[in-house]
């Protein structure tokens, strides 16, 4: 829930897609100034994210001398939501807007069946490397400048968002008449593939076309997804022309051209879902240039036992909603019509059904986002207008009741200021060194939680004592005047076997001082303030609290003692060990206290 | 040390004082404060503090503020009184016999301005032919520095009998330079005394006890002072603006949920909360996975069962599911929790097993892990707010009317909302506010509606409606203080001065 603009997550950031500013508006047939776009995205919940152009990128990029004579054509780049693959194409988002804006129908699309149609076999051996395959034919496309271009990033779209960098989905697109059919989808050796890639002049083997790619700046991040495995994935025509090696790349042979009128498009995958939202989404955005629009010709998929499917299947789903759930949902009192109306400029196409209680809603193949009705709801939310949605207040009434150990905390928070001491707050990851080493103590003897793919040293362990974090800032702030009083009350975490996951949180409280001489009588003198505002008598012999003399590695010999309280163990207080010091970089005297709280809620 | 020296300076002061007043009282009808200054050797700012602790007195003296001009000698100016003229020191440095070299004759300070001067003088000839180089040699047998003699004269004398051209030469070469001096013209004041009144610093408890007090004269206090800094502990500016919000969900009737559990299993981040086990947040590159303790041992049997269903098929939610194989071994891994919707999800389950449902209103705010790039706004590890209410019935409208609450006790007014994608809510809704000082809409939070597929596993009842919003605290954090790196609030980096003088925290 936390805000993507607060705090960037790249797998949260929604995808960017780049279209011309003046092919869009004349698209969509009408002129907006950037600010009535802006308007629209935000009603619609994409996002006009930048203004630019390709002079602006390059000279942002690589400075104002490349970008000389670059073009100066506006472009907007606008961020879509990640569950959107329709949207990932000048072509599909120009048709969702054209349809939310009512100057079009939301196209519907018909899958053709030739009467010899093109069949693929898929063979035993890909079971073990990418399982799935899946195919669809455009015919009698017109490719232009920008349409070819439209289509190429439209794959690479798709193979970055859903394909996870083409680890779970990855496409070809060739041309359709340089090949010929049934085609093969087979895993072999690597050495036994030979085949002339993309815009190279020689035939590579499997293990050369690794080898190639992992030097490549593009590439080389798929070469790991097959690289190590005995068998690579590969497509062959009738006559054995490698149309590509899944995922990495495809064949020279087939390549598709602004020439290109008939074009095979094939999927292989892990995921089969995935794999037809792939090929939906593809044939779905660019039948629009086909000669019949909106027509896709399938392709028989025979599978290893023996049965087959044809695909793209591009089913229109029908979902029935209750009006009164969608009214109730949203918080609104519209009309079944109405809400059909809505829907249906969402791409929805619905229409009133159970005498007006209930609208029957057409899910299209451009849509796989649907899976619920609340999706549906949502839709018919976004159309209604989020903005123009009545704001009320639920009923709902409760009494409030903070966590026992926040409070508490808070409490001793707040005494403890008053005492003198400055809160600090510091982190709670840190180094082995930090909890182990540094504290004259081995990390094999440390109940700690590490971590297993830390990008730095400062996020190996999660801490299991406050003390790092205090001596870490006394260490960053000595120049200050003296003395330092500092504390800190927050979780540290253990290792342990009561709780399911293996770990535990521990609410400590940890205070220093710092000055010429260690004045343990100061932080003494904390220790028994903090035990009188808990209530808690010093007692040596029963119920109370008392220190016994210990002997601790982090601690100066002689100087250290365990805080008992009613007999049970909670912390040490002492005078820290000169190696200590040095170990945090600090030329005097540490004095410290640390206590777990947990036991005074 | 400090204290000393302001009483000897008080001491001083006292004495000039009492001079200056038995000056005035002898007859003197007007003291001029410099004047008085060179007379009596005293330094005249010394001479000045004195006349004003004296007008501190009331009407003792009258004051007039005067000013005149007055050529002084510069550094430069100084060092010739001392030393001699540049081109005196030049000559003087000749051999008379064998004359010098002139690279040698170079090294001496200002040597470049003392030849010139010296040659054009008449004072020094040059041999360009000499062996051993250029030799510089005396045409006159000695000479009088007549730039030392004047500048020495005025320093002692004063400007008299000097001529304008030469004081606008010296001038020029910068050996003098014009100052005003500020002085006081000193006359008797309607309650003159030449005694000097000693003034009362403190009240003391004698003074009360004797009504004392009645009689003395105290010292007036300088209120431009700020005091002696205060002693004493501070709180740390986060952990303030944290309180603050933890009061405003307080106020609303939110209890707060128990997140003292840094270390989750992949389950309850993420599969409970039906974020598919392929998206890319699960990814080691943005989550941090625990190596040890690894896996998670126990998991409720019956409600995972049921989580696989509605990941796969949508079960009996009237979801289709992702149309994946749900695998236990990937929601057994552990992880520092990215976000505190876990914990949220948690407890939302153990509401779903209770015997019969009960609305509820959570929040929490505690830390959150993410292993992603760090820079001036991003760390590893940040807090997240965030707010639940479980109720049946509640709409999207009630959302919007529960944020527009929260917020308004933020402070911030005027929201709008803009549909968003986020795995377990739909609705989903980014909140904007109007930034007054940038001029648009900032995004300031997220929220949403949970999705039935992640309630109903749960066991919640199906018109049971689950709203949620979440934000960061160090980013307010950071506006509100004015803030722009994060390792300045929190860490141990942090900076003590911006702890010590930080306000207390009135959203």
């Amino acid at each position: 829930f936390v805000s993507y603009s607060q705090v960037r997550r790249k797998f949260a950031t929604m995808p960017t897609i780049a279209v011309e500013r003046d092919h869009l508006m004349q698209s969509i047939g009408k002129d907006f100034t950037d600010q009535e776009f802006d308007e629209l995205c935000f009603e619609f919940g994409i996002e006009l994210d930048e203004v630019t152009s390709e002079k602006k990128m390059l000279a942002k990029e690589q400075g104002e001398d490349k970008a000389k004579g670059a073009s100066e054509t506006v472009i907007y780049k606008i961020e879509v939501p990640a569950n959107r693959y329709d949207l990932l194409c000048a072509e599909g988002l120009v048709r969702t807007l054209k349809v939310f804006l009512g100057r079009m129908e939301a196209p519907h699309y018909v899958v053709t069946k030739s009467k010899t149609p093109q069949i693929v076999h898929v063979k035993p051996a890909t079971k073990d490397v990418r399982r799935f395959v899946v195919a669809g034919i455009l015919r009698n496309v017109t490719f232009s400048q920008s349409n070819y271009k439209s289509f190429i990033e439209l794959q690479e779209k798709l193979h970055q968002t859903i394909g996870r960098r083409r680890a779970i989905v990855s496409m070809g697109t060739h041309d359709l008449d340089t090949i010929e059919g049934p085609f093969t989808y087979d895993a072999q050796p690597p050495s036994q593939i030979k085949f002339k890639p993309l815009k190279q002049h020689t035939e590579l083997s499997g293990p050369e076309i690794m080898d190639l790619y992992s030097q490549d700046s593009h590439l080389r991040q798929y070469v790991p997804i097959i690289q190590d495995k005995p068998l690579y994935p590969v497509i062959y025509d009738r006559n054995g022309v490698v149309l590509s090696l899944p995922p990495i790349i495809n064949g020279n042979h087939s390549q598709i051209t602004l020439n290109t009128k008939n074009v095979f498009i094939e999927v292989t995958a892990t995921d089969l879902n995935k794999a037809n939202i792939v090929l939906n989404s593809l044939v779905t955005s660019f039948s629009e240039y086909c000669e019949e629009p909106y027509y896709v010709e399938c392709v028989e998929i025979l599978e290893v036992d023996g049965s087959s499917h044809i695909c793209p299947e591009l089913n229109y789903r029908h979902e029935t909603v209750q009006l009164s759930e969608i009214n109730m949902r949203i918080g609104i009192g519209e009309s079944a019509e109405s809400v059909a109306a809505l829907l249906t400029r969402m791409c929805l196409k619905s229409s009133v059904t159970e005498e007006g209680r209930a609208i029957k809603v057409e899910v299209p193949p451009t849509r796989p986002d649907i899976i619920h009705c609340c999706d549906i709801i949502e839709d018919a939310a976004i159309a209604y207008g989020f903005n123009k949605i009545k704001m009320t207040f639920p009923n709902t009434t409760t009494i409030a009741k903070q966590l026992a150990i926040n409070k508490l905390s808070d409490q001793l928070r707040n005494g403890i200021c008053a005492a003198g001491f400055t809160e600090v707050f510091t982190f709670a990851l840190c180094s082995r060194d930090d909890i182990a080493n540094k504290l004259r103590g081995n990390i094999d003897d440390i109940p700690a939680v590490h971590i297993g793919n830390p990008k730095s040293t400062e996020f190996q362990v999660v801490r299991t004592t406050l003390l790092p974090g205090l001596l870490k800032t006394i260490a960053s702030n000595k120049n200050r005047p003296l003395p330092l009083k500092l504390f800190e009350i927050s979780d540290v975490v253990l290792k342990t076997s009561d709780k399911a996951v293996g770990a535990t949180n521990r609410r400590h409280l940890g205070a220093v001082f710092y000055g010429k001489t260690p004045c343990f009588e100061v932080i003494h003198s904390l220790l028994h303030r903090i035990m009188q505002l808990l209530q808690i008598p010093f007692n040596r012999n029963g119920a109370g609290y008392v220190i016994k003399s210990a002997d601790r590695p982090a601690f100066f010999p002689g100087r250290c003692g365990e805080v008992y309280v009613d007999g049970r163990l909670i912390g040490n207080v002492g005078v820290l060990h000169p190696d200590v010091l040095s170990a945090f970089e600090l030329n005097m005297a540490v004095s410290a206290l640390e206590i777990c709280v947990e036991t005074f809620v | 040390q400090h204290v000393v020296l302001i009483l000897i300076m008080a001491t001083k002061t006292e004495e000039i004082s009492q001079k200056i007043l038995s000056a005035l009282d002898s007859n003197k009808e007007t003291i001029h404060s410099y004047t008085f200054a060179q007379e009596t050797g005293e330094d005249h700012q010394l001479v000045i503090g004195a006349i004003k602790s004296l007008q501190c007195l009331g009407n003792v003296i009258q004051l007039e503020q005067n000013q005149f001009e007055k050529w002084e000698l510069t550094e430069e100016g100084a060092e010739i009184v001392d030393k001699g003229s540049h081109e005196a020191r030049v000559f003087n440095a000749v051999d008379a016999e064998k004359g010098s070299l002139q690279a040698d004759l170079m090294k001496l300070p200002n040597a470049k301005i003392g030849f010139s001067k010296a040659m054009s003088a008449g004072w020094l000839g040059v041999d360009k032919n000499a062996e051993g180089g250029t030799r510089v040699l005396r045409k006159v047998p000695s000479v009088v520095d007549l730039v030392q003699q004047t500048l020495k004269g005025l320093s002692e004398k004063g400007v008299d009998g000097i001529a304008e051209e030469q004081l606008k030469d010296f001038k020029k070469r910068k050996l003098i330079t014009n100052v005003v001096i500020k002085y006081y013209d000193v006359r008797k004041g309607p309650e003159f005394s030449v005694q000097l009144c000693k003034l009362e610093t403190d009240l003391t408890p004698e003074m009360v006890q004797s009504g004392s007090w009645e009689t003395k004269r105290f010292k007036p206090y300088n209120f431009d002072a700020l005091g002696v800094p205060v002693v004493c502990g501070h709180l740390h500016p986060l952990m303030k603006v944290r309180t603050e919000i933890r009061q405003i969900f307080l106020e609303m009737g939110f209890t707060e949920m128990p997140t003292n559990n840094f270390i989750e299993s992949s389950f309850w981040n993420f599969d409970a909360l039906f974020q598919p086990q392929q998206h890319p947040a699960r990814d080691c590159h943005d989550t941090f996975f625990i190596s040890d303790p690894m896996c998670t041992l126990h998991l409720p049997e019956d409600y995972m069962k049921l989580v696989k269903r509605v990941h796969e098929n949508g079960g009996d939610t009237g979801s289709i599911g992702y149309q994946y194989d749900w695998k236990e071994e990937e929601a057994r891994k552990n992880l520092l929790r990215t976000h505190t919707t876990a914990v949220s999800a948690r407890m939302l389950y153990k509401l779903g097993q209770e015997k019969e449902f009960r609305p509820v209103k959570y929040f929490s705010i505690d830390r959150v892990f993410r292993n992603e790039a760090l820079d001036a706004t991003h760390l590893a590890e940040f807090h997240q707010i965030e707010g639940v209410v479980a109720d049946r019935n509640i709409t999207l409208g009630d959302l919007m009317g529960m944020l527009h609450g929260f917020f308004s006790k933020m402070g911030i007014k005027k929201l709008r909302f803009k549909p968003a994608y986020n795995p377990y809510t739909e609705p989903s809704m980014e909140v904007f506010s109007y930034h007054e000082g940038l001029k648009k809409w900032v995004e300031i939070g997220n929220s949403g509606v949970f999705r039935p597929e992640l309630l109903l596993p749960m066991n919640l009842p199906k018109d049971v409606s689950v709203i949620a919003w979440g934000l960061s605290l160090e980013r307010p954090t950071m506006i509100k203080y004015g803030i722009d790196n994060i390792r300045d609030l929190v860490g141990h980096k942090v900076d003590f001065e911006m702890v010590y003088s930080n306000p207390i925290c009135r959203l």
